[in-house]
């Protein structure tokens, strides 16, 4: 397949289901925060699971060579400063950086500002980065990049944890919305 | 639900579980097609360049984590390109079919009243810079890192999650 139509029809289909699901919703995007609508929780537990355990399918019938899939490296410092960076960007910010084009696209002005902070974020960082350029590898683990190299444990133990850890996220949540208002089902 | 007369009502999300699993698929036939997974801000990142490029084209080209991608002239010359342009397109068909598209400054409630613009211009810069940081974001080291079992992927996700709970106390509901 081409690139720019792989990239055009794959993206589309990402797009597509995050509108479908309310994600270009700050308010029910930032419940998940409040712990009043865990969709966002929910949607991604689901996602990783359904991806992780298909792609260990695959590589096991030989559909897809598992060296060949990027596996992003283990600098764990920068992964977790990145990370406490997007997730206090979201929580004030009402979006992360995906759903703020879906924030936008359905008409949403404050996307569209959150998109151009986030241009701005990337020149601050661009700046200043002969200064900060440590930040981004941070906390290497040398031993491995990923979870069952770095703990010699088989992927299929840890994709069926993550189902259990997946189906805890859907019971707790279910029942923390019921307490409070409930999810957001729809923009007002 | 109150609506503006003649207008029709907006459709309801979807499930979580249905759209969790649409959103796996998509996720999967991704990393089977190309061998990475999904993402944002690889595109932000290269509009940055290229509106660098025409602004301000010697700093640009001078910058150390900029100037690689104008080097060749044509920054946005990518996969991710594409795949952004392509959410844009998803996103505003599936908007438009579930009678969802209203033009609007959203979030006041939760996110600073008043204030909105100022939250959502600061949350977008605290997300860019911090993206940079972790050479991902939700999407590309989050998400897709996550289903490649890595260690960066559980990592970015855990103090994500953790921060985000707890900034979000800080901000008050207006009634």
């Amino acid at each position: 397949m081409s690139e720019i139509l792989s990239g055009l029809l794959l993206g589309a289909a990402f797009g597509f289901v995050l509108e479908r699901a309310g994600f270009g919703n700050p308010n029910k995007l930032t419940g998940q925060f409040r712990l009043t609508d865990w969709s966002v929780f929910k949607v991604m537990f689901t996602a990783i699971v359904f991806a992780a355990v298909g792609l260990m399918v695959l590589e096991k019938t030989g559909l897809v060579d598992a060296g060949s899939l990027f596996v992003p490296p283990a600098f764990l410092g920068a992964a977790a400063l990145g990370g406490a960076l997007v997730g206090a960007g979201f929580a004030i910010g009402g979006y992360c950086p995906g759903t703020s084009v879906v924030g936008l696209v359905s008409g949403r002005i404050d996307a569209a500002i959150f998109l151009l902070g986030l241009l701005l974020g990337t020149v601050v960082f661009a700046v200043i980065y002969p200064e900060i350029e440590v930040l981004t590898t941070l906390g290497e683990f040398t031993k491995a990049d990923s979870l069952p190299d770095a703990f010699n444990i088989s992927d299929w133990s840890i994709d069926i944890g993550m189902i259990v850890a997946a189906v805890g996220v859907f019971v707790l949540g279910s029942w923390m919305e019921k307490k409070s208002k409930g999810p957001v089902n729809s923009q007002a | 639900m109150v609506n503006k007369a003649g207008q029709a009502k907006p459709a309801p999300y979807m499930n979580p579980l249905l759209a969790g699993i649409l959103l796996g698929m998509v996720l999967l036939a991704t990393f089977v097609v190309t061998g990475h997974g999904l993402g944002a801000t690889g595109f932000t990142t290269r509009l940055t360049a290229w509106v660098g490029m025409y602004v301000a084209p010697v700093a640009t080209n001078a910058n150390d984590y900029l100037g690689g991608m104008v080097e060749e002239g044509k920054p946005l010359n990518a996969w991710i390109t594409w795949q952004v342009i392509g959410v844009a397109l998803g996103a505003f068909l599936s908007a438009f079919l579930a009678k969802r598209i209203h033009i609007q400054m959203d979030g006041k409630k939760f996110l600073g009243g008043a204030k909105r613009p100022m939250t959502a211009l600061f949350g977008g810069i605290l997300a860019g810079f911090g993206a940079r940081v972790a050479a991902g974001c939700t999407s590309g080291l989050g998400l897709s890192g996550a289903a490649v079992l890595s260690l960066a992927g559980f990592t970015f996700l855990g103090t994500f999650f953790a921060v985000g709970l707890l900034v979000s106390r800080f901000l008050k509901e207006e009634k």
